[in-house]
Formats: structure tokens, C-alpha cells, sequence
């Protein structure tokens, strides 16, 4: 249970079209993350798999039946809120119960499961407590309790970690992993932090404008970007993209070299710049090199301890077998 | 920084707080101490305040002559009537401009408060003439309805302002939680709009209950509520000014009454969705 397809889908609001005609494919247990830049439809993508918007055009299968038409409470599908989307007025308890009260299900098998769910995610001291009276994070779980209760096909997550401070989001994301390898249910993951698509998802689809830019796993993305606009959305930092004569020796429109593939010296190397900010992290160092011909800034990583500050000139050599080619289509060339 | 409040500047502003209360309470506090008067005390200049002889004649004078019982009744249902009736039309009415508004959704709302601009004297006649034909003058039912339809833009405005201040997401999560369109209404948006039903219905009690246009126009000896019964003591042959205050004061108590025990709720209800 659990493979969604997505059939030359599209979406309109009013003469915007915000979903040019896409297809997409999601197997059955896969854990897919939508990403993008704000903007792109990677929320409005999610809302029409839910059913919370229509589709223009196109079909919606789920497990081999047009859902299309079937409204969201009928999709077996759960879906995890950005804003948790508690019930104010309700307990934790019935707030996790409130699928399986829908469903018609018996008070004592409300109250197995909810046990189950609460214990699962450490909600059981917080069962009678109203959700106004509990942290960020413990709201989040009892999102997420509610959505597995019910045991749907699969798990929609609309940017679920964006209201929670750096070290939860760490935690969580990991619990969400964790989760996802005990279920072994579908999952769609909405975020904007590529970080999270990397660290997450067995699959990552990449979005700018509604349209699906590539499809891979994290690792194909970053070594193999389709385009200009994947290589600088995943890695951290970006990819640095250089165009003009530099590219012209490699034959390309547009060379992209990440930071931690550039080799640096301060005494020689291929490309000459200026150390501007430098970034340290403890474990890795990032340079912004000026006044290097090629582009505004190059960023390159170093180890932890370097000897090298602002304003003093350093040297570059570029790993040869890391570099990507684009052509003026800003596509990959191989 | 914070403002620094001297005690002296407390106590100017409680004495300005209270001095503007009481003028606005005064015509209140004035009506029922003339109540208690005799006509002779009522009419006496310089008027007295406290220092007449305190009596309940009127009081006895107003019920021998007519059936207060009867007035308040009326009142009753018709205040109750109309803001029961109009509440079920604007809950729906109100959850779907909130929700699944359409571009034309604010033009609509704004149409709907232009027609509380109309002097409603202006549709006196056809009104009138409606309620012949219908044969609903002088009838409960009839009233009911004219004052649903006079309030409905208020009540469909201020159940409006409640409903957007609920997250939709909510109504999302309860909708992917399995909820039918009345499982969502009736489980999760109800009781999250309840203290802004209950300050609606209140509001729209007092209006009603106060409403005097349609209620003396309309009606007679029959469905006339607390405001004909009001009406009847000013008379043209004389001013009985202390039985008129007694009549008042029989008409207002009630609602002053539920309006006091109430006052937070109301207050509340008044100002949500300004201040967040």
C-alpha cells in the first residue's frame, strides 16, 4: 500500500499556472522529498495529492485507483501540518484519537492505539494536557501521533520542522528517519532546506517554478546535477558556478565546482584570489575568495585549522574529475 | 521605554473614567429614580435626586393598567426568535465566505453592511404592504423575521471575523483525519467559535430586544413587545413622567440585567480580532 502517481497533473489558480502538466511516480515505502525555493509548487504539489486542492487536469492515482476525485477524508492518506494543526479545545489524547473517532472505531480501540502512538513517541506523561500547555516539539509529535494512528498509506509532511528551533530540528529529523524505517510507509516530505532533502529522503525531487527539474537519490544529485539550477540548490554551500572564458577552455557554457573539491596553497595553483570572509565551523573552514577573474566570490572549504586570514591571497587548483560541465541550455553536459 | 504613571496621574484618570460613566449612565440612573417618584416629585423644580418620597405607586399604577407579563413575552420571543433564526442562516453563511471565499466574497460582505445604511424609514410602505398581504401585521412571526433580516449583516459580519481567525490548516487537518463536512463543523469549528457565538447571540438579544422602529410600526395591542408597552405611557393628553419612567424602567431591567452578567463575554466579542 502506498505507491501514488501523479498523471500529467496540473494546476491553475484563476490564469496562473502554477503546475505546468507533470508526471511523477512515488513506490510504494519511499521516503520522497519534495524541495525548492519558496514559490516553486512544492506545497500546492503536496495539498493536491491530499485533496485539500483540486487538480486542473490530470489524474491522481493511488494504489492503481484514480483518486482524483475522492475527497480528502476518503484518501487514506495522513498528513502533518507546518503549524501542527492541533485541535485547541481537545486533549492530547483526543486530539490522537480524532482519526480513529471519525473511522468509527471502539472507545477501547481508541484508547490501544493511542496508547500505542503515545508510547512510540514519548507522549504518555502529556495524554490529558491540552495542546496550548506543551513545547514546539511535543506539539509536533502529537501531529505526527495523529497521522499514525490511523495507519494511512501515507504520511504528507508540509514543512514540519520550519517552526522549531536548530537543535530540535536536528532531533526530529531524526525521529522522523527513524520513524519511516520501523513503518516502512510512504512518506512525502515538503521542505525548503535542502539539508533536510539530503539527510532524508530516499528520493529527492527537485522543483523551481512547478516544474520537476530532477529526480534522484541524494548522492546522484549532488555528484550528477541535471542542470545549473540543481547544482547550486543542493550542497552546502552552494556549487560554484563559473561562466566566460574560464568555461570556454572546458568547452562549456558554465563550469560548477563545489567548495570541497577546490585544493588551496598559499604559495601556488591554478586560479589566484583574495581571502574576504572566512566562516569557521571548527571541524571545516569556509573561504569567500575575491578577485579571482572567474566570478564575484568563490567559496572553498578547508580543514578545521588553517593559516590563512582576511586579505591575504591564496591559490586554488580545482579537482578535474569534480568539475561539471553545463551547456547554454544550463544543462549537463557529459 | 515604559510610561511612568505618577499616583497623581492614576487618580486624574480614574476620576475622568468615572465621570464619563456616569454621564453616560445618568439617563438610566435618572429614569429609575423617577420611577420611584410621585408625578408632583417627578416634575418638581429644582429636581430632586435623592430626597423625595420614595413610593411604589407607579409601579402598581402601570401593572393594574396593562399586562407587563404580556410585553415581556413578546419581547422574549421575538428578540430570541429572530437572533435563534438568524444564527442559522449566518453559521453557514459565515463559514463559507471565511473558508471558500470567492473573489466577489468581500464585495458581498460590504453590500450586505450598506444595507444597515438605509434609513428604514425609507421602506416603511412596501414593508407595511408586504405585511398586509402576508397578513403577519401585528404578529410575532412577522416580527421575527424583519428584525432577523435588519440584524442578519451584523451577525453574518462579526461570526465572519470569529471564523477567520480560526486556522484553516485545522479545518485541513481535521478533513485529512477523516471528518465529514458536519463532522468538521460540528466536532472542530463549533466548538472553537463558541465564545464568538455567544457574544454574537448576546449582541444581537440587545439589539433586538431595543430595536423600537419596527416593533411600534408594525405591531399593536396583539405582538407588541416591551418597546410598544414603553410607547404607551407617552401619551399626548399629558406627560405622566413617573409612570413613563416606571415603564422604562420594567422594559430595561431585564436586559440590563443579562447585559451586566455578561459584560465580559460581550466586551470580548466586540473587540476580538482587533487586538491579538
Amino acid at each position: 500500500m502506498g505507491q501514488i502517481t501523479l498523471d500529467k497533473v496540473t494546476k491553475k489558480f484563476g490564469d496562473v499556472q502554477v503546475i505546468p502538466p507533470l508526471d511523477l511516480t512515488i513506490e510504494e515505502g519511499e521516503f520522497v522529498v519534495f524541495v525548492g525555493p519558496s514559490g516553486c509548487g512544492k506545497s500546492t504539489l503536496l495539498r493536491l495529492i491530499a485533496g485539500l486542492e483540486d487538480v486542473s487536469s490530470g489524474q491522481i492515482r493511488i494504489d492503481g485507483k484514480d483518486a482524483t476525485a475522492i475527497p480528502p477524508s476518503k484518501r487514506g492518506l495522513a498528513m502533518v501540518f507546518q503549524s501542527y494543526a492541533l485541535y485547541p479545545h481537545m486533549s492530547v489524547r483526543k486530539n490522537i484519537a480524532f482519526p480513529l473517532r471519525m473511522a468509527g472505531l471502539s472507545k477501547e480501540e481508541q484508547d490501544k492505539k493511542v496508547m500505542a502512538a503515545a508510547s512510540v513517541l514519548n507522549l504518555t506523561d502529556y495524554l490529558e494536557r491540552k495542546p496550548g500547555q506543551l513545547s514546539g516539539g511535543q506539539r509536533q509529535r502529537v501531529a505526527i501521533g495523529r497521522s499514525i494512528v490511523r495507519e494511512p498509506a501515507a504520511f504528507l509532511f508540509d514543512e514540519p520542522l520550519s517552526n522549531l528551533d536548530a537543535a530540535l530540528r536536528v532531533n526530529m529529523r531524526l525521529e522522523i528517519s527513524e520513524l519511516h524505517n520501523s513503518l516502512k510507509t510512504t512518506m512525502i516530505y515538503v521542505t525548503h532546506d535542502q539539508v533536510e532533502a539530503m539527510t532524508m529522503a530516499d528520493k529527492i525531487v527537485v522543483l523551481r517554478a512547478g516544474n520537476i527539474e530532477q529526480v534522484g537519490g541524494p548522492l546522484e544529485l549532488y555528484q550528477r546535477p541535471r542542470n545549473t539550477f540543481v547544482a547550486g540548490f543542493i550542497g552546502s554551500p552552494k556549487m560554484n558556478l563559473i561562466e566566460g572564458t574560464e568555461a570556454a577552455k572546458h568547452n562549456a557554457k558554465t563550469i560548477g565546482i563545489r567548495p570541497e573539491h577546490i585544493g588551496i596553497s598559499p604559495t601556488e595553483g591554478t586560479w589566484k584570489g583574495r581571502i574576504g570572509v572566512s566562516e569557521h565551523l571548527g571541524s571545516d573552514t569556509f573561504f569567500h575568495v575575491h578577485d579571482t577573474g572567474l566570478a564575484d566570490t568563490i567559496t572553498v572549504r578547508a580543514g578545521g585549522e588553517v593559516n590563512l586570514r582576511h586579505g591575504n591571497t591564496i591559490y586554488l587548483t580545482p579537482e578535474a574529475d569534480k568539475m561539471h560541465r553545463f551547456g547554454a541550455d544550463g544543462l549537463r553536459i557529459d | 521605554m515604559a510610561r511612568s504613571v505618577t499616583p497623581r496621574r492614576k487618580a486624574m484618570f480614574t476620576i475622568f473614567a468615572w465621570a464619563i460613566g456616569l454621564i453616560i449612565f445618568f439617563p438610566i440612573l435618572w429614569t429609575i429614580l423617577t420611577s420611584f417618584k410621585t408625578e408632583a416629585d417627578a416634575i418638581a423644580y429644582p429636581p430632586k435626586f435623592l430626597f423625595f418620597n420614595w413610593t411604589l405607586e407607579n409601579y402598581v399604577v402601570v401593572q393594574e393598567r396593562s399586562n407587563y407579563m404580556h410585553y415581556l413575552w413578546n419581547s422574549v420571543v421575538i428578540a430570541g426568535g429572530s437572533t435563534i433564526l438568524g444564527i442559522i442562516v449566518a453559521v453557514p453563511a459565515a463559514w463559507s465566505m471565511a473558508f471558500v471565499p470567492s473573489a466577489r466574497t468581500k464585495d458581498i460582505l460590504m453590500w450586505m453592511l450598506s444595507t444597515k445604511m438605509l434609513p428604514a424609514v425609507g421602506v416603511l410602505y412596501p414593508m407595511y404592504l408586504i405585511f398586509i398581504k402576508l397578513g403577519w401585521l401585528d404578529t410575532k412571526i412577522g416580527l421575527v423575521v424583519v428584525l432577523m433580516l435588519i440584524n442578519l449583516p451584523i451577525i453574518i459580519w462579526m461570526l465572519y471575523t470569529y471564523f477567520k481567525e480560526i486556522p484553516g490548516e485545522i479545518l485541513e487537518a481535521a478533513r485529512m483525519d477523516g471528518a465529514s463536512l458536519k463532522e468538521e463543523i460540528l466536532y472542530v469549528l463549533t466548538p472553537m467559535a463558541i465564545p464568538g457565538i455567544a457574544s454574537t447571540i448576546l449582541l444581537n438579544v440587545i439589539l433586538a430586544w431595543n430595536e423600537s422602529f419596527w416593533t411600534l410600526n408594525l405591531t399593536a395591542a396583539n405582538a407588541g413587545p416591551l418597546t410598544a408597552f414603553i410607547a404607551s405611557y407617552s401619551s399626548p393628553e399629558g406627560l405622566f413622567y413617573a409612570k413613563l419612567s416606571a415603564a422604562s424602567t420594567m422594559a430595561i431591567a431585564p436586559i440590563l440585567i443579562m447585559g451586566w452578567f455578561s459584560q465580559k463575554q460581550l466586551v470580548r466579542g466586540l473587540t476580538f480580532g482587533a487586538v491579538k
